[in-house]
């Protein structure tokens, strides 16, 4: 082998690679454990407390609501500078468990409930007990379901800042069409398949189906699993995928597949079940709150509207929020908790309801939420919260979460049994829950 | 030469060296690491998606390696004499080349859709009923494999365009003269004598037909339920790293790539002095 300059070029598409490890894990090497102030008790600052702390967050369209509270955050405390940093939900996770690796985290930041227990476990977030204790914040304010999803071996760190409700958008054209009625609050999920299917047969020479299925469990399968009085994740922290009522709950997106009720997994997976739904396309469509944005825009948006989600054994539908967390490691933990008490709060909340950013946690700030789209009853997704369950998470939600989509299209697209499935997934899914 | 070999130890050799120790590793989610010795090792070479990763890349790879016969011929059609607005067609050619993988992802999974999709229509104009490509394992990552082989024409044109300038126009009027046909000038003359251009494309192709991800990645989609089917060496390396949480099952994944295309490398220059003639 001569030494041409050629020879460089391989070694250093290699190292392109290797060096993307290498840094993330010199990163890494850094000293890890506690760091920053122990968490004392909390007292308000001085009103004129100078510090500059940083707030994180995913979501850049709820950029203006979040300014204008920090706007009136800083009418009380003019000498605390708020920056904020938005990274797109793509690289966030990543960036944020690189800085919670090197103690630099922002002193507040967005956390989710799959990510939650992660950093809870491993300390790196602060408990909000002493600001429930001296009434700074009051936990009862708040759905109960999200609070639970924020509390981990009984110690607090978070309230919701908002919620997510699934419930069932619907395409009064299409189903006009079809001459079926509407769905009602009582529907159950025989209702829903053979509507359906009446969709998909009658409107068939339009390429129109009557429902999407879906491969995202918090806006399909695990409102199913629950209706069936199932469970993702049992009490005792093992996986709940080989109870018959979980399988039920599965069953239901193979027997709409298997009817033609829905496309097929290979049509959704071309064409996700929400693009179906904007271009009319498909009659009903299982989804949040958060579609509200996207389906308001769309070319249905004046013929659309929502219902309850159909019922199985029982009523459920899966509650989600994001919560504001204060790093342990913050250098400014008094100022960090002050805004973090302060974005919990009523005027804070309803602030962030009335400029329409999402649907606001604190009891009875959501009415603009709820009038906020005329002639769509977004009351449901409100109402949802007395018979909501939360979003089914764990330790490392992301090790089985990658199982699930692995596992499950086969389930349903009736490549294989749910039942066989189900047993592997259960046992592939405890043995990570006990790693954890 | 120390400044330029500093930062070469610095950001390549150190990163090497730091990613062969930690492959002997495992990590916490947030840091600390206890020494595994070759349990990352022994885990890899007896988890079946490693081989279905590799035969996934080495597929793509052959199916990308066919755009350079592709290209070579149309580097010669854009050098024949006297052809117009023949640097708009080198830029034509090019462009796939420095557009953004994502950005090309995503137009080719609107052509490829099997619903919507214009192949699939135009397959029905002919009677085929064609597949979900982006969506059907087996088809998956040869649809993938397809666009690979579209976005490197250009840059695999441009250096062999460079070759073809290379060679004196004598030996084709000398050739002219013997009475040789088009074709066998081509064969016989701008062939052999590309070959330098050709194994220095082959050779790039190659690496970069075995770093696949990102359009792998941006084709199939995250929540695509043939990833298991269609993964790359590299995607496995991400799952392990940036899902999964295992960094030092990622490292030593990403030691394995780096053998494996130092060994195809190393081969290839072996195989050089069959098929490469130099002057």
């Amino acid at each position: 082998m001569n030494s041409s300059p050629q020879r460089s070029v391989p070694r250093r598409a290699l190292t392109g690679i290797t060096a993307a490890i290498g840094v993330s894990v010199l990163i890494a090497g850094c000293a890890a454990g506690p760091a920053g102030t122990t968490g004392g008790d909390y007292t308000p600052p001085d009103k004129d407390l100078k510090a500059e702390i940083t707030y994180a967050f995913w979501d850049a369209t709820q950029q203006d609501a979040i300014q204008a509270n920090v706007d009136a955050f800083n009418e009380e405390y003019p000498n605390i500078d708020v920056n904020l940093d938005v990274t797109p939900w793509e690289g966030y996770w990543t960036k944020v468990q690189t800085q919670a690796t090197s103690n630099t985290l922002p002193d507040l930041f967005w956390l989710n409930g799959p990510n939650f227990q992660l950093y809870a476990s491993n300390d790196k977030i602060e408990p909000i007990t002493s600001l429930v204790d001296g009434d700074y914040i009051d936990t009862a304010n708040y759905p109960e379901s999200l609070v639970d999803l924020y509390n981990l071996d009984g110690t607090q760190y978070g309230v919701p800042k908002d919620f997510d409700t699934i419930a069932l958008w619907y395409n009064k054209d299409i189903l006009a069409q079809a001459g079926v009625e509407e769905p009602t609050a009582d529907w159950t999920w025989d209702d829903l398949a053979e509507a359906a299917e009446t969709v998909s047969t009658k409107l068939e020479d339009k390429g129109i189906y009557g429902v999407a299925a879906g491969m995202d469990g918090q806006t399909t399968y695990y409102n199913t699993i629950f209706q069936a009085g199932g469970e993702v994740i049992t009490a005792d922290g093992v996986s709940g995928y080989d109870e018959a009522a979980t399988q039920d709950g599965l069953q239901v997106w193979t027997d709409l597949i298997a009817s033609g009720a829905s496309p097929s997994i290979p049509q959704l997976t071309d064409t996700p079940a929400d693009q179906w739904f904007t271009s009319g396309k498909v009659g009903m469509f299982y989804s949040g709150s958060w579609s509200r944005g996207a389906i308001g825009d769309s070319p249905v948006k004046d013929v659309v509207d929502v219902a309850p989600l159909p019922q199985g054994k029982e009523q459920a539908t899966v509650i989600h929020g994001v919560s504001n967390v204060v790093a342990a490691s913050s250098k400014n933990k008094q100022a960090a908790q002050a805004l973090q008490a302060f974005l919990a709060s009523e005027a804070a909340q309803k602030q962030q309801g009335d400029m329409g950013a999402v649907i606001p946690a604190f009891n009875g700030t959501q009415a603009a939420f709820a009038e906020s789209y005329p002639g769509v009853n977004l009351q449901v997704f409100l109402d949802a919260t007395e018979y909501a369950k939360p979003l089914p998470v764990s330790k490392n939600s992301a090790a089985w979460n990658a199982l699930e989509t692995k596992l499950l299209p086969d389930v349903f697209s009736g490549a294989t049994k749910v039942a066989d499935v189900s047993k592997d997934l259960a046992a592939q899914m405890t043995a990570l829950l006990a790693k954890e | 030469m120390l400044p330029l070999l500093s930062g070469i130890a610095l950001f390549y050799l150190w990163p090497i060296l730091q990613t062969f120790y930690y492959s002997f590793t495992e990590w916490g989610v947030f840091g600390g690491s206890e020494w595994t010795g070759v349990d990352n090792y022994v885990r890899l070479v007896s988890d079946p998606q490693l081989y279905v990763a590799l035969g996934n890349t080495l597929l793509y790879t052959g199916i990308v390696l066919l755009g350079i016969p592709i290209a070579v011929y149309l580097a010669n059609l854009l050098n024949l004499p006297g052809l117009r607005f023949a640097s708009l067609y080198r830029v034509l050619f090019f462009l796939p080349y420095v557009a953004m993988p994502t950005a090309i992802a995503m137009v080719w999974r609107i052509i490829f859709n099997g619903d919507f999709g214009i192949v699939n229509y135009l397959l029905s104009l002919v009677g085929i009923d064609g597949p979900y490509w982006v969506s059907s394992p087996g088809i998956a990552i040869v649809a993938v494999a397809i666009v690979g082989l579209w976005s490197s024409l250009g840059f695999s044109m441009i250096v062999l365009g460079a070759g073809l300038k290379s060679i004196a126009i004598e030996y084709y009027e000398a050739a002219e003269l013997d009475g040789a046909s088009r074709w066998r000038q081509f064969t016989s003359i701008t062939v052999p004598l590309l070959s330098p251009s050709i194994f220095f494309v082959t050779i790039i192709t190659v690496i970069s037909s075995f770093q696949l991800f990102d359009l792998l990645y941006a084709i199939l989609g995250s929540q695509n339920a043939v990833l298991p089917k269609s993964l790359s060496l590299v995607y496995l390396f991400y799952e392990a790293g940036f899902i999964t949480n295992e960094k030092g099952y990622a490292a030593a994944i990403a030691m394995v790539i780096f053998v494996l295309i130092g060994l195809v490398t190393l081969l290839q220059f072996r195989l050089q002095k069959r098929w490469v003639s130099v002057d």
